[in-house]
């Protein structure tokens, strides 16, 4: 479904992503793992052009959509993204935020929108939130909202970039909860976080980076039981 | 203290608070329309208009209202293109809006910078187009945050208008001289003057301040 193949990503003089390859298929969770700075979130970032890279390809369902004649903004409509610090909109509540897309890019009635957030809201258990501001929700809460928002496009992908990273120890369990019901249900998914147990548990095949490469990938078992890298081993050693 | 010229020149006051609504409420309005497009400008990508706005901007807030008020006065001599003796009132709100879009430019682009990153990502990310993402995310949270500081400049015009009087606008500020040539008190009628000056600025602040708190409701 996403290929990316010899990404290069630079900030300034600062070398990101060093030719970096990954595949996701249809159906899959992906968990990117992986110390401060060694370019995960840069990597998620690239797969919906958040992050354009120098070089390299992005391929989305057989699209190269690194490219100038791309309508980016349809593309990033099949991609959902969510963010570590949720970028809520807070001039609007939650049925607001979530109906806004829906209802102006894919010209979906306000009635239609509102119901299928209404179930999205219910499906993450936030149905009585509805009317509220985003002010007023805790970080969990707007966590799940996020959530609830990008699933509104109907995507075929989520892309989750340290989704938890900002929450109180309390929250992160209702939010990797309805990350796992997704997960479940067949949702595509490529993830970066830090939770360890979520990515033993959820991901379908775990990718850890250092240094803005792939260190090493594969499954969970294979990363958390028998990981083969001596930069691997003394990254899981301080879990 | 003695104020038993009042009834006599009290029209000169109410007169004058009147050309000085009418020049500051000008002059707010089209200091509004210079600001935004002045602030659009300077955040666009084009590197020409980009320049011109920065440079614009940097020259009005660099150089004295009065001198800007004398170039367009005489230097564009207003008067004789206008004509029907409007020449002098044109010049004065077209000084005042062109000096007060300057400062609200600055106001306008230093809102939208404010707003988190966060936002336009979210909402690009989404699928949303730039243009999209700025009228229904950023600039609704802008618009919020510059409020107080656009309250601010619009007093600043109210008071600055007083410098129009120099080129011989029958404003609140000249006809409080006129009075003070006329009676000989000097303490009265510009302490008159303050005072209605004082009244307009707070009764602007204070129907604008219950306007931020409506927009509040979401915080």
């Amino acid at each position: 479904m996403i290929e990316v193949k010899g990404l290069n990503k630079k900030f300034n003089s600062l070398h990101v992503l060093k030719d970096v390859d990954l595949k996701v298929e249809k159906g899959e969770v992906v968990v990117i793992i992986g110390p401060s700075g060694s370019g995960k979130s840069t990597l998620l970032r690239c797969l919906n052009l958040l992050e354009v890279p120098e070089g390299g390809d992005v391929i989305f369902e057989g699209i190269k959509i690194n490219d100038k004649n791309i309508d980016i903004n349809s593309i990033r409509q099949r991609m959902g993204m969510v963010f570590q610090s949720f970028n809520l909109f807070p001039n609007m509540n939650v049925i607001e935020n979530i109906t806004l897309s829906p209802v102006k890019l894919k010209k979906v009635s306000l009635d239609d929108a509102k119901n299928k957030a209404i179930s999205l809201l219910k499906s993450v258990g936030l149905e009585d939130k509805a009317n509220y501001f985003p002010s007023k929700l805790s970080g969990g809460q707007k966590q799940r909202v996020a959530i609830a928002r990008a699933l509104a496009m109907e995507p075929d992908v989520m892309l989750f970039d340290e989704p938890t990273s900002a929450l109180d120890p309390e929250m992160v369990k209702e939010v990797l909860n309805v990350m796992k019901k997704l997960a479940e249900d067949g949702m595509t998914m490529v993830i970066v976080t830090h939770e360890m147990n979520f990515a033993k548990e959820v991901g379908d095949r775990i990718v850890f980076m250092d240094g803005g490469t792939i260190v090493e990938e594969g499954t969970p078992e294979e990363i958390f039981n028998n990981p083969k890298s001596d930069r691997l081993k003394e990254f899981l050693s301080h879990f | 203290m003695n104020f038993e010229f009042l009834p006599k020149y009290y029209n000169f006051f109410i007169q004058g608070t009147k050309y000085t609504i009418l020049i500051s409420f000008f002059s707010v309005l089209l200091g509004i329309v210079f600001g935004t497009i002045l602030s659009l400008m300077r955040i666009s990508n084009n590197k020409i208009l980009k320049m011109i706005s920065t440079s614009y901007i940097e020259f009005m807030r660099g150089t004295p209202l009065m001198v800007q008020l004398f170039i367009i006065y005489y230097g564009l001599d207003v008067s004789s293109i206008v004509g029907g003796g409007f020449g002098d009132i044109i010049s004065g709100i077209i000084t005042l809006s062109l000096n007060s879009g300057a400062y609200v430019a600055e106001i306008i682009r230093s809102g939208i910078q404010a707003v988190d990153k966060g936002q336009m990502e979210a909402a690009r990310s989404l699928g949303m187009p730039y243009n999209m993402a700025m009228r229904y995310i950023i600039y609704p949270q802008a618009f919020k945050n510059i409020l107080p500081a656009l309250v601010n400049e619009f007093i600043v015009v109210i008071k600055e208008s007083s410098i129009v009087s120099i080129i011989g606008i029958h404003e609140l500020m000249y006809n409080a001289d006129t009075v003070r040539g006329v009676t000989f008190r000097a303490f009265e009628p510009l302490i008159i003057a303050a005072l209605i000056y004082f009244l307009l600025t707070t009764s602007l602040s204070k129907v604008l301040s219950k306007l931020e708190g409506r927009l509040r409701v979401s915080d």
